[in-house]
């Protein structure tokens, strides 16, 4: 037995070194953002003389008006939260509606819904923007640069898996449970708000899970929705927007880096099962 | 009374997702494929002086370098990378489902990267080739890694590995993920009466683990086949195209994946019916691809 304990022992070695190894960039962004312009051309990989500056460095980010950081979290946060929302409402609804009624109909839709799934978003971007330019003029509904494009576009590309994996779950859903409910007096709809939609639990946190990681952290879709520098900005935005303005200043563009990062690491650090459980429920679908 | 076939219920919870799908996707798309057979420009739009060219954007697109080019260069990156990252990825599986300690702990760290978007580690990554390779070069007694002249983003060949490294340290995490669940549900008793008929780790590996995981193969070649041919976001932030290469007499960007390619088409060169056909392109090759790798793979899952 002891080579096997011998064995172990260098399995243990090896992931502490590649554990270390996957987490060398983010020690690096760590110690680069306290630390001022002239530390970081000296020593990059030293600890900074001042971890002081860190909380400096971030004030100044957030209160920048070149950057825009705290105005582009803001608006982060309301689209991701807005169009999670409305993702989980919408398609958990629809998901059911489909499920529930039997017909040619509602199998065409549903399978509609799921082979979009394959549409890569290249070759409906350059579209996208005109026809919202020219339905703007024709509804007077800002769609460009706006929180309502956004979150609309948001639910269109995001439905389609959504509800793909709502279906799933439901179809297991008995019957019975609904007919008792009719019978006790609740309509169609109250039947979905009050009966199926607590149980479908599992499945929102997977949805939000999965979408809440791609909106929080896109960038190609805001770039031409929202566009760089407007009056609403993504976090991905704000930071490419400062990165590509000042390539040099790597003091500020990491600590907007690690500001970036820890909403979203303290996220996982918080609902670490949930988020590991949901992102392999959303592959093996 | 007979029951409504499509009762109000339906039409009502199906609307607000219709009303997206119809504005978001299907408009823009079938716009999308029609566009790329006009002239269709910044000046020229519907009902304007739009007209019908057949095939001219597909024939200009055959001839043009750069794109021909940032084909060629996605082939290669998506075959690198497919490698890279199931490789790394079903190690770090194997390794994390040892019976070692604190194998969450490593699930977790080996995970962590996957959480943040493209464009902010590419940011981060760009820091480390152009600045932290250069320090630890002087730090350890290799002067050539701080010559700028050898800086791996300022090559074409070594900037294409960088690009695939950090996507593999990206995306392993995840897939690690996947094979993990797949590793966990093979039955014990297979590995145990292996290991009473002494069957080497090697042989374990390829006569139980290997077939038994099949079916996550099918999706984990899918998914890193999808992302490595729509990357984007670590193009942009890690090397932005560059550094610039002479192909077909024309100097063009060295490490333009195909999304970028058709992102610069459209906006930069500000030739949108040329960015959309390249567009319906990158589709169509994505969707026969994928068709083709998704059936080779379940026929491998049958034979093992």
């Amino acid at each position: 037995m002891k080579t096997r304990r011998s064995g172990l022992v260098a399995l243990e070695v090896l992931a502490v070194l590649l554990f270390l190894a996957f987490l060398f960039p983010f020690f690096i962004v760590l110690v680069n953002s306290a630390k001022t312009p002239f530390e970081i051309t000296q020593s990059p990989l030293s600890f900074p003389a001042r971890w002081r500056n860190v909380l400096d460095n971030m004030v100044s980010i957030w209160t920048s008006p070149n950057i825009q950081y705290s105005s582009s979290f803001v608006s982060s946060v309301v689209i991701t939260a807005a169009s999670l929302l409305l993702l989980n409402l919408l398609a958990s609804q629809a998901a059911w509606a489909l499920v529930r009624t039997k017909t040619r109909l509602s199998t065409g839709i549903f399978i509609t819904f799921v082979a979009a799934m394959v549409i890569p978003f290249q070759i409906v971007m350059f579209p996208l923007l005109t026809w919202f330019r020219e339905l703007a003029q024709i509804t007077g509904v800002r769609l460009l640069r706006s929180y309502t494009g956004i979150i609309l576009a948001y639910i269109g590309f995001g439905m389609s898996q959504s509800i793909f994996m709502f279906h799933g779950f439901i179809k297991s859903i008995p019957l019975e449970l609904e007919e008792a409910a009719t019978i006790d007096g609740c309509t169609r709809p109250q039947t979905f708000y009050k009966i199926i939609f607590p149980i479908l639990k599992p499945i929102h946190a997977t949805v939000l899970v999965l979408n809440g990681i791609w909106i929080w952290n896109d960038f190609l879709l805001p770039l031409l929705i929202l566009g760089k520098g407007n009056r609403v900005m993504t976090i991905p935005l704000a930071v490419s927007n400062f990165a590509g303005a000042y390539v040099k200043q790597w003091d500020l563009i990491l600590t907007a880096i690690l500001m970036a990062m820890v909403p979203i690491v303290v996220c996982f650090l918080v609902a670490q099962k949930a988020i590991i459980k949901g992102m392999v429920a959303g592959s093996i679908k | 009374m007979r029951k409504a076939k499509h009762p109000p219920v339906f039409w009502l919870f199906l609307a607000p997702v219709l009303f997206a799908f119809v504005v978001v996707i299907v408009v823009p798309f079938l716009l999308g494929v029609f566009y790329s057979f006009t002239n269709w420009s910044a000046t020229a739009r519907l009902g304007e002086t739009l007209s019908f060219i057949g095939l001219e954007n597909y024939g200009k697109i055959l001839k043009d370098p750069s794109f021909l080019y940032s084909f060629m260069l996605t082939v290669v990156y998506t075959v690198l990378n497919m490698a890279a990252i199931n490789v790394v990825s079903f190690g770090l599986a194997m390794l994390v489902t040892q019976a070692i300690k604190g194998r969450n702990v490593y699930r977790a760290g080996f995970f962590v990267p996957n959480l943040i978007g493209g464009l902010i580690l590419g940011y981060v990554w760009q820091f480390i080739f152009n600045n932290a390779v250069p320090s630890l070069g002087t730090l350890l007694g290799l002067p050539a890694w701080a010559d700028p002249a050898n800086l791996v983003l300022a090559k074409n060949a070594s900037a294409l590995l960088a690009l695939v490294v950090v996507s593999t340290w990206q995306y392993a995490g995840y897939i690690m993920v996947i094979y993990v669940a797949a590793i966990e549900n093979i039955p014990q008793e297979l590995i145990e009466a292996a290991q009473i008929d002494g069957a080497s780790p090697w042989r374990r590996l390829f006569a139980i683990t290997l077939p038994m995981t099949g079916q996550a193969f099918t999706i984990t070649m899918f998914l890193t086949l999808v992302n490595s041919f729509k990357q984007f976001d670590v193009n942009v932030s890690l090397t932005a195209g560059g550094p610039s290469v002479m192909f077909m007499d024309q100097p063009i960007f060295g490490t333009q994946l195909l999304a970028m390619n058709i992102y610069n088409q459209g906006f930069k060169s500000n030739d949108m019916a040329g960015g959309q056909a390249r567009a319906v392109v990158f589709f169509l090759v994505l969707a026969l691809v994928s068709v083709v790798q998704v059936s080779i793979n379940k026929k491998k899952e049958i034979e093992l």
